[in-house]
């Protein structure tokens, strides 16, 4: 009788236990990345300090774009800005096509910020209502989201990029253009 | 007396003076409460979209999806496209969140069982002890 016992108890806990295990191995604050894969949304935003100027997704057909979501109040978007810069003055003599999209920001703190930080080699695309950031699911800055020549989106960094990042994306994806 | 009317007249006064918001734009807000209330905000995750200071964008998109003639599953879905289930306040109940809606039932079920299998047992065993006596 108690070997039967001990498999009903086993039969109720094994479950119950893996299910337990299995939620302690989640984080419920930790944002699912699901735009990589995915076509990335069309935008035709206005290039900041570029009176008449702006730039619509579909016109970069073919080519690599980085788009990274930043703002001035954002503290980890200054560590970021050198890597972004080099990278940008890397891979744009090599048709990478870079973007910096203003998030929840006024133009006049952006401008001061990037003026502070010795500058930026790249335009700023403005999104004041936020319909760009919340079409490819930003949450936070700093994000950075790489579109390969397909147009579909191949990288959604959330949080810092690196250096190592940028090449190891950036890299394999020219690989492909050059084909 | 005197101070019982002027505490009437200002109550009065602010609802007098309250914009007048047509029919259609109260039942918009309304759905954009609803569809808002059951979508997590992705800065101030404690919070749903209707309640989060920090969602007003998001509300923002919720209005001009329904004002563009989408329904409010419709905006609900395009949430989670970008966001997944995660975006939901109330997991849906398929793959493996239908354990969260089926297993306390099994488990209450379970425990009924238990208690019914137990009670016969104890039962049993009195009267048994009862009759050797």
């Amino acid at each position: 009788m108690n070997w039967k016992r001990s498999l009903i108890g086993a039969a109720i806990a094994i479950p119950v236990v893996t299910l337990l295990a299995y939620g302690l191995t989640q984080d419920p604050r930790e944002l699912p990345n699901m735009m990589p894969g995915k076509p990335a949304p069309e935008f035709a935003l206005p290039v900041m300090d570029a009176e008449n100027d702006s730039i619509r997704l579909s016109d970069l057909r073919g080519e690599v774009v980085v788009l990274n979501f930043w703002a001035s109040w954002c503290v980890a978007c200054r560590s970021e800005h050198s890597i972004l810069y080099d990278a940008a003055a890397r891979y744009q003599p090599r048709g990478v096509r870079f973007y910096g999209v203003l998030y929840k920001d006024a133009t006049g703190f952006a401008r001061d910020w990037i003026a502070r930080m010795g500058g930026q080699n790249y335009p700023n695309l403005l999104d004041p209502a936020s319909h760009m950031a919340i079409d490819y699911a930003v949450s936070a800055v700093p994000e950075t989201v790489i579109i390969g020549p397909d147009g579909k989106i191949a990288h959604k960094q959330m949080g810092v990029v690196t250096d190592s990042l940028m090449r190891v994306k950036l890299d394999s994806l020219l690989a492909v253009v050059d084909k | 007396m005197i101070g019982k009317l002027l505490l009437i007249a200002s109550l009065l006064v602010p609802q007098a003076s309250a914009p007048k918001t047509s029919p259609s734009d109260s039942l918009l807000e309304a759905q954009v409460r609803e569809v808002g209330s059951k979508l997590r905000c992705p800065t101030c995750q404690g919070l749903s979209v209707a309640a989060s200071p920090a969602a007003l964008d998001m509300r923002n998109v919720i209005r001009t999806q329904l004002k563009a003639g989408k329904t409010p599953e419709e905006v609900e879905a395009y949430f989670v496209s970008k966001y997944g289930g995660w975006i939901l306040l109330r997991p849906e109940a398929r793959g493996f969140n239908l354990a969260l809606y089926v297993l306390p039932g099994l488990m209450v079920l379970g425990g009924a069982v238990l208690v019914v299998v137990l009670a016969r047992k104890w039962s049993r065993a009195g009267a048994g002890e009862v009759i050797d006596q």
